[in-house]
């Protein structure tokens, strides 16, 4: 009975409701058109590149993408323009998977390392270096790829090919190890792990607390509490931040055009020192290029920036479902 | 009497730390990696192995060897503990070695070009393997300092807008524009750089530092409006709530009680964009390509910047010239750096 009362004397919870006045409507409509700028842009982007370059897709079709020659005609119809990024595709996918497949263990491990591991006073630095890393601009990283790493990775190739040498992919034609995929790979590896390291640390450091220390309350060890709730946790921030490595390596110019030779031949070898990738193709052409070749080259430019968007969209669901979930 | 009983009873039990490494353990770690030294010198000293990489994973290797024979004692799971430790150490060691090594080698190779002529002489009338007391890059620090700031410019209030989008509108494309700017942020830089070629460099057709400001500001505006929301986001709610209780609309609320507490936090996003784009080469050589002397006109044709100056050099190759060149990385370096301790500095205020 005095339940009832009760629940007849609760007021209705009052609806709650927005009016906007014009000056808000109008504010509100400045903001959101200046917010669909960016959305305008990418759009646009795909667009104008799209439509630059229609005619080369509609003269080759599916051949630009397949075909492995880029020879500028002569004009007078004795040579015929024959452009197509076959080799430059692939050496773009190749590039970028050696760099990847180094750079993911070594990003773990140092985001393992710096939330668990290292000492606070050594981790505040070195997490201030990380950022600024992960700054650091790639022509820096071409310029110290070039002249101080090559000398090392020289060494290690002709070393993995001793060893190794009976494995296709690793074998060569010519001795001559300078400017591989592979050199250029670890470089854009030292390039990208800082970017993952980060995002990686900052997943792990979102692992909730107390499911650690009832880890260690059991008796775990540390590796014990990584491997049963770190690792599992951050296992989709982990891949979220190898794809932004990913779509970053992908569309990298400057250091591949520093440390690959541009050939064009289908190469999967990975110590052979001819390759390329579409980025750095679009910077050696681009000053000498007739008409038809600059658009050949915006062609590129468009399958370039459908993979990297394909890549980085996956990346952002990726991160983003890992940040919602708490 | 029965005081003194209470008293002894509720003495305080002394707080003990077991998690901390006695003197022992200290010890213990110390002669392992002592021990490892020793091992790794002879084993290099003894086989040959040459150069720098050669210690390295040699002293890795020999001290996992060591653990291993260490580990022989204790129980499995500290054995695994030890040897994670091990692993994760080396790691995290083999990921940071690269860029200290560039940070060591820039300085290192550019200090040799860091005299005054650096900063404001030109390469009208030198050529680039002179002696490194002529000539300079001065020319370019003014080309890449101002398309960096028609860049921010145009950005800036782009990327505040999105922002606030984002943490006050709150419209019913909230989703999608967050996602949009996720993956604008992989927009790879040539890309950036041929779409203005194609779209303004193709129409005025000269290639301008307003070109090169425009390519910038695509690539920049992901980071400031990436930036700003998660600035705006730090506002508390309580002031949103606030300024409503007192009667103020909500363009009232965001312009004059919202966008003023996060003044530094909006400038660490400029600061944050600037320090994305200052090193960017790939999109300025479609668009602003470079040039010897000082140029001050956007729109007065090809315009010298930062790292067009270095790739230039680095393309030419000869001695003095890849020394010219590290002089310019260590600038650029140096801007990064200088940019970054203001974003902090300016970020740390904020959030106090």
């Amino acid at each position: 009975m005095e339940a009832l009362i009760a629940r007849e004397i609760a007021p209705e919870p009052r609806q709650l409701s927005v009016v906007y006045n014009r000056a808000d409507r109008i504010f509100r409509r400045i903001v959101t058109s200046g917010a669909l700028t960016s959305l305008v842009l990418l759009g646009l982007i795909g667009v104008f590149l799209f439509v630059k370059s229609a005619q080369i897709f509609n003269d080759r079709g599916l051949s630009f993408i397949t075909g492995s020659n880029w020879t500028a005609g002569s004009g007078d119809g004795v040579i015929l323009d024959d452009f197509s990024i076959g080799p430059m595709l692939t050496g773009t996918i190749l590039v970028s998977l050696i760099a990847l497949i180094i750079a993911i263990p070594l990003s773990v491990g140092g985001a393992l390392y710096l939330e668990f591991y290292a000492p606070f006073r050594i981790r505040k630095i070195l997490t201030a270096l990380l950022d600024l890393a992960a700054a650091i601009p790639s022509l820096i990283f071409g310029l110290w790829g070039l002249a101080v790493f090559t000398s090392f990775g020289e060494r290690w190739s002709i070393l993995l090919n001793s060893r190794f040498g009976w494995i296709p992919f690793i074998k060569v034609q010519n001795e001559v190890f300078g400017r591989s995929p592979f050199i250029a790979g670890c470089v854009l590896a030292s390039l990208i792990v800082p970017i993952i390291t980060s995002v990686t640390r900052e997943v792990f450091s979102r692992t909730p607390r107390d499911l650690i220390d009832t880890c260690y309350a059991l008796g775990s060890s540390r590796w014990g509490a990584i491997r049963t709730v770190v690792l599992p946790f951050g296992k989709s921030g982990v891949i979220g931040g190898a794809m932004l490595g990913l779509g970053r390596a992908l569309g990298e110019t400057v250091a591949v055009y520093l440390l690959l030779n541009i050939v064009f031949r289908y190469n999967f070898r990975i110590l052979e020192s001819e390759g390329g990738n579409i980025a750095s193709l679009i910077a050696t052409k681009f000053g000498e290029a007739t008409q038809y070749e600059l658009k050949a080259l915006i062609a590129a430019g468009f399958v370039l920036f459908m993979l990297t968007l394909v890549v980085n969209m996956l990346a952002a669901t990726i991160v983003q479902k890992s940040t919602v979930r708490k | 009497m029965s005081a003194v009983v209470i008293e002894t009873n509720t003495a305080v039990p002394q707080p003990t730390t077991p998690w901390k490494q006695t003197r022992r353990n200290q010890i213990v770690s110390a002669s392992t990696v002592a021990a490892s030294v020793v091992i790794a010198v002879v084993i290099v000293l003894l086989t040959g192995l040459a150069g720098v990489d050669g210690w390295a994973l040699t002293f890795l290797i020999v001290s996992l060897l060591v653990t291993a024979a260490r580990a022989f004692k204790v129980d499995a799971k500290v054995r695994k503990e030890m040897f994670v430790s091990v692993a994760i150490f080396g790691t995290a060691a083999l990921a940071f070695t690269p860029w200290m090594s560039i940070f060591a080698s820039v300085v290192m190779k550019g200090a040799r070009g860091f005299q005054p002529n650096f900063f404001v002489g030109d390469m009208r009338t030198t050529i680039p393997d002179d002696e490194l007391n002529l000539g300079g890059a001065g020319h370019a620090i003014v080309g890449s300092i101002m398309m960096v700031l028609n860049a921010t410019i145009i950005t800036l209030p782009l990327g505040i807008l999105s922002g606030v989008y984002l943490t006050e509108v709150r419209g019913r494309l909230t989703f999608l524009v967050r996602f949009v700017v996720q993956s604008m942020s992989g927009v790879p830089s040539i890309v950036a750089g041929l779409f203005i070629y194609v779209t303004f460099v193709n129409y005025t057709n000269s290639f301008s530092g307003l070109a090169g400001s425009f390519a910038l500001a695509i690539l920049m505006l992901p980071t400031v409006a990436r930036t700003a929301e998660e600035v705006l986001k730090l506002v508390p709610d309580d002031l949103r709530s606030a300024s409503y209780a007192l009667g103020a609309r909500q363009w009232r609320t965001s312009l004059l009680v919202v966008l003023p507490t996060v003044r530094s936090g909006l400038t660490t996003a400029a600061i944050l964009g600037v320090a994305r784009v200052i090193g960017e080469t790939a999109p300025l050589l479609l668009t602003s390509l470079s040039s010897n002397s000082y140029v001050f006109n956007p729109l007065g044709g090809p315009i010298s910047s930062l790292p067009t100056y270095v790739f230039g050099l680095l393309q030419i190759g000869t001695e003095n010239a890849t020394n010219r060149a590290w002089t310019g990385a260590l600038v650029l370096m140096l801007l990064v750096f200088a940019l970054f301790t203001t974003a902090r500095f300016i970020g740390g205020k904020d959030r106090r």
